[in-house]
């Protein structure tokens, strides 16, 4: 311990840049033999409590993490004697409370952060809570905060987030990474939930909002882990790589009056260079591991369009090809209307919107904003005027990104003309 | 843990099945609790009569009634169970994963609740009771 007492204001700091780079670690070591992810944040967070109170006075523990650990095992052991008052102890417990207790070098614990994100992430919980429940178990980001980001009410999203910390404990879902045969498809439930946080916090394109401008941003750490903690996925690089093209455009997206700019009108000097090209090194990892899969074939798309706009030459038959191959892999109307953009490029827009006639009416889409957008595009470019006039309100309609409204709105005065 | 699979399927299936058919679907459930039995996982494991012979009976003001027929009229019919021991969710997956009856119908897993037989209290239940 060092001899100068702290601020309160720096203990908190500290204690802040701790919990983003131990809480997950702290909660997986706590929970993996008990499954009680609740119990482990609850002696966590009691733990932090203890360090704001404790390090002011006392000055910074030399090693801010093992601190955390001590206090907080001793917390949930604590927890878990009271309740084996009233509760009985499995052999299974027991040894879990002898194994912590007995644990006495507190410098080098495992990091089991991994097996907490499949257990997040698995299949038997539900697939819309498995992003909120990763971001709060392995960062520590509270119910309100996420619930803000994910567009639902605290209360709610607090309630769901007990419920499926329920599940694992009474279901008996394990924390740790599956077997060798189920790894990979295992491992697209975790990057699925990696990538749906990522696209909640992309929403907010002007960065205006920092819930979400910082759900990107913890994807994109939750997402590093992932490499790291499992490195030669190839998948999961290119999954990093994705998110990379996109979050290297995050400025470019918008101009210096806070107006929305398509990638095509983008200025390339605005786009982050080293963020590109850790992505396009990470997609060359990832291919010259022969392991083709969906995420790498979008990174693969986004590299394409970053090699085009900066050349100015067409590649659009590279695109489209990509786009089939991904297709392949992931049959969505989502893929089938970006493939259809990138074929208007290359045929023509008849040729597009014949790409795409087969979703008219599917009810999926109603409620798609891009593919009310795309379709008014196309219908524009062929001179079907009223159809795309009409497409264009409901694109409008669906938006909640003001500045994306207007530059739609722009869009549908040119085509009155 | 242990883990209790319930199996449910369409009871008209089974009568519309040829002998051998039915002697090829008995065939496979009798290997399925073989294998269970050799892993040293199986607790019990039974195939029930069918849903017909079930007898319900429930409390309606103040009256228990006792009514012929099974609790839920549904298209699947419970008709057995697995009862498990194994290590996890996942391990108790993979068992239900090869049980006959997801071929044919719905296997349903649920934890078993386990009780201390010395204070006779339920496992997690205070500390439930603890958060509300």
């Amino acid at each position: 311990m060092t001899a100068n007492p702290w601020s309160g204001a720096q203990a908190s700091i500290t204690a802040d840049a701790v919990a983003r780079r131990s809480y997950g670690k702290l909660v997986a070591f706590l929970a993996a033999r008990t499954r009680d992810v609740d119990a482990a944040e609850d002696a966590l967070a009691e733990a932090f409590a203890a360090a704001l109170a404790d390090w002011p006075r006392n000055g910074c523990p030399a090693n801010p993490e093992a601190w955390l650990l001590t206090v907080a095992r001793r917390k949930f052991l604590d927890a878990l004697r009271n309740s084996r008052r009233t509760e009985p102890a499995s052999d299974e417990l027991e040894r879990m409370v002898e194994g912590l207790a007995a644990a006495t070098d507190e410098r080098e614990f495992p990091d089991q952060r991994l097996g907490l994100m499949f257990a997040c992430a698995h299949p038997a919980i539900d697939v819309g809570i498995r992003a909120p429940l990763m971001l709060q178990a392995v960062l520590g980001l509270d119910a309100a905060k996420i619930a803000s980001a994910f567009l639902v009410s605290p209360a709610t999203m607090g309630q769901r987030l007990v419920r499926a910390k329920q599940k694992i404990r009474q279901a008996g879902i394990p924390l740790r990474i599956p077997e060798r045969e189920e790894l990979r498809e295992r491992l697209e439930t975790v990057l699925d939930a990696i990538y749906a946080a990522f696209a909640e916090g992309w929403i907010d394109a002007s960065g205006t909002d920092v819930a979400r401008r910082e759900l990107a941003e913890e994807a994109i750490y939750l997402c590093r882990l992932v490499t790291e903690l499992l490195p030669g996925e190839p998948e999961a690089m290119g999954l990093l790589a994705l998110i990379l093209y996109a979050e290297s455009r995050r400025r470019a997206r918008r101009d210096a009056q806070g107006e929305y700019v398509p990638m095509a009108e983008q200025r390339v000097e605005d786009w982050d260079t080293a963020t590109i090209e850790e992505a396009e090194s990470l997609l060359m990892r990832a291919c010259s591991l022969d392991l083709l899969g969906r995420y790498q074939l979008e990174g693969a798309i986004q590299s394409a369009h970053v090699a085009r706009c900066r050349s100015g030459r067409a590649n659009w038959n590279e695109v489209v090809q990509l786009y089939n191959a991904l297709l392949s892999y992931a049959h969505s109307p989502v893929v089938a209307i970006n493939r259809a953009l990138a074929i208007a490029e290359l045929e023509g827009a008849q040729a597009g919107l014949d790409a795409i006639e087969g979703f008219v009416g599917d009810p999926r889409l109603v409620e798609y904003q891009p593919w009310w957008a795309a379709r008014a595009e196309l219908l524009a470019r062929t001179g079907r005027r009223e159809e795309a006039q009409h497409a264009y309100d409901i694109a409008i309609g669906l938006e909640r990104d003001e500045p994306v409204r207007r530059f739609l709105d722009r869009r549908r005065s040119a085509v009155i003309g | 843990m242990q883990y209790l699979f319930t199996l449910y399927a369409d009871e008209s299936g089974w009568t519309k099945m040829t002998p051998e058919q039915q002697q090829q679907g008995a065939g496979a459930y009798a290997a399925y609790t073989e294998a269970l039995k050799a892993a040293g996982v199986l607790k019990s494991s039974n195939r029930l009569q069918p849903s017909s012979s079930a007898t319900t009976l429930r409390t309606t003001n103040g009256k228990t009634q006792v009514l012929d027929g099974p609790f839920a009229d549904s298209k699947e019919q419970l008709g057995g169970y697995y009862l498990i021991d194994v290590p996890d969710l996942d391990a108790a997956l993979a068992w239900a994963g090869r049980c006959p009856g997801v071929g044919h119908g719905v296997v349903e897993v649920r934890a078993i609740w386990s009780m201390d037989p010395a204070t006779q209290k339920y496992e997690g239940e205070a500390s439930l009771a603890a958060k509300k």
